[in-house]
């Protein structure tokens, strides 16, 4: 894939944002041309906290192709604070410690690396909130 | 409209089937569907298929199929929804027939995922995910229907071993439908002592890589009764839903909104309700999600999936059989053939020609085809007319 292809997605993946509704308040994302609650079409771009309750996981053990040298890992669903959930890894910890309801936050993490190119990918990864 | 009857099945037996390309399978079934039906043209074709090109490296089945089946100049289209792009074949035939366009239209369901390796196919399979904000987060399929495991199991209590009577009971079923992949017998144990492959699902409550083809021929209830080769089946209801591609986007991970929209309209548009369904075929992709779409579908309460598997409710001889011909799990999943073979199995069984494991009082079926994580959803019900 061309560069492009990632680079395209840097505002969600490096800095979490995400559109709110400027009719109903509802936060999407990725961001969207038409919110899918109330049909608006005009959003403010919003920064996310990063941090909520994690409300599903999953141990990966066999990982999809550029994965496979992370495996075992985890990847849960976390709802944020502002009630927007995102899917992402959850590393920094003992997968076998979590708990559905841990809370989590957002780092800026090395993601994958594609492989015919040597295209360093990054985005968010969960770890747990250790207060700092 | 008009009304709808399914006059030809065509299948073979499913597995891994190095020596047939994928223009083999399709033209296949379509020619055992067409001897079926004793019917040699057809006004139209669709065919489902999820990705002759990351399979195969071939699109453009519109044209090849109909090229092979000795069927050149024939109107063709190829329909996808993923694991979904079966149901959706059937549907456009239905379409096409209903509306008056066509007389006879043949549905053909196909995929060959052998010619690349399994991880490849898995990986492709992976592209019916959100490719920037799944996928790109090292997450496939057994790793979403997992995370719907594992909060289905921390809700509702189910447990390990009720997600494996799933996949027991249709290769318990699987194991006497000739056309099965994996027709041998599975124990509870052996589900549960599998090789782990995302966090609580285990390589056997997978359903299996698969390459196969299935097809159905449908043409006016008028059309069928003048040709009187087989008992009757219709086709009283369809339902087609779609939902957000994002498994984490749905409100309740655990709802899937187009399966319940589906199943809702099929039914409304059939006359039926749930209760007057006698036994479906659903889309078992993993243990799990057979335990969710009966809930979905309202065949049990929420949260009663798993112990009424346990119980043996779905079992051939239970209050609601499911997955008579051993579900994807057993029978394979061919994922754009899948949809058409359900419609196969249930025509099959309302026909009474299941042999071994024909039900007592097939009367009205259900089949439920869904793709990704619940992100489409199609839903037939078929109904005897004697």
């Amino acid at each position: 894939m061309k560069v492009a292809k990632h680079w395209r997605e840097t505002p969600e993946r490096y800095r979490l944002e995400a559109g709110k509704c400027k009719k109903c308040g509802h936060i999407n994302f990725p961001g969207r041309l038409i919110c899918p609650e109330c049909g608006t079409k005009e959003f403010e771009t919003i920064r996310l906290s990063g941090k909520g309750k994690l409300e599903t996981f999953t141990i990966i053990q066999t990982a999809p192709p550029g994965f496979a040298d992370l495996a075992p890992y985890a990847v849960g669903i976390v709802e944020l604070e502002e009630g927007v959930k995102i899917l992402a890894q959850i590393t920094d910890c003992n997968p076998n410690d979590l708990k559905i309801g841990d809370t989590l936050v957002t780092k800026f993490r090395r993601i994958n690396e594609e492989g015919k190119t040597g295209m360093i990918m990054y985005g968010y990864k969960f770890v747990p909130d250790f207060g700092l | 409209m008009r009304d709808i009857a399914v006059i030809g099945i065509g299948m073979m037996k499913w597995g891994e089937l190095w020596e047939k390309s994928i223009r083999d399978l399709a033209v296949e079934a379509s020619l055992n569907c067409l001897a079926d039906a004793g019917i040699d043209r057809v006004d139209t074709i669709s065919i489902g298929c999820m990705s002759g090109g990351i399979f195969n490296g071939q699109e453009h089945l519109a044209s090849m199929i109909p090229d092979y089946l000795g069927m050149k100049n024939t109107p063709a289209m190829r329909v996808e929804s993923a694991c979904a792009s079966g149901g959706l074949a059937v549907r456009t035939a239905f379409l096409e027939i209903a509306s008056g366009m066509s007389d006879y239209a043949l549905a053909v369901g196909v995929e060959k995922m052998t010619d690349v390796s399994g991880g490849e196919a898995t990986d492709g399979l992976a592209t019916a995910a959100d490719q920037d904000y799944e996928a790109f987060n090292g997450i496939n399929f057994p790793g979403l229907y997992a995370l719907m495991a594992k909060a289905h199991m921390h809700r509702y209590g189910t447990t390990r071993e009720q997600m494996a009577d799933v996949a027991v009971k249709n290769h318990r079923n699987g194991n006497l439908n000739p056309l099965a992949q994996f027709p041998g017998l599975m124990t509870r144990e052996q589900v549960m002592n599998s090789v782990m492959v995302a966090d609580p699902l285990r390589l056997m409550d997978c359903s299996p890589i698969t390459d196969g083809a299935a097809a159905v021929l449908l043409t006016t209830v008028e059309e069928a009764k003048r040709l009187k080769k087989h008992p009757l089946v219709v086709i009283s209801g369809i339902g087609l839903a779609s939902d957000t591609i994002q498994l984490c986007q749905r409100k309740d991970i655990l709802k899937c909104p187009a399966i319940e929209l589906a199943g809702q309209k099929a039914l409304k548009m059939a006359g039926k309700t749930i209760r007057d369904i006698n036994f479906a075929e659903i889309h078992d992709c993993f243990t799990i999600s057979e335990i969710m779409i009966m809930e979905e579908l309202g065949i049990v309460e929420r949260g009663q999936g798993g112990p009424a598997t346990s119980a043996g409710h779905t079992a051939l001889d239970g209050k609601f059989p499911i997955n008579t011909s051993g579900g994807l799990k057993s029978k394979g999943h061919p994922v754009g053939a899948t949809g058409v073979a359900q419609i196969y199995e249930v025509v099959t069984q309302l026909r009474g020609t299941a042999g071994k494991r024909q039900l007592k009082n097939a009367k009205v079926g259900m089949t439920q085809n869904m793709g990704g994580s619940g992100g489409s959803c199609v839903i037939h019900i078929l109904e005897a007319k004697s």
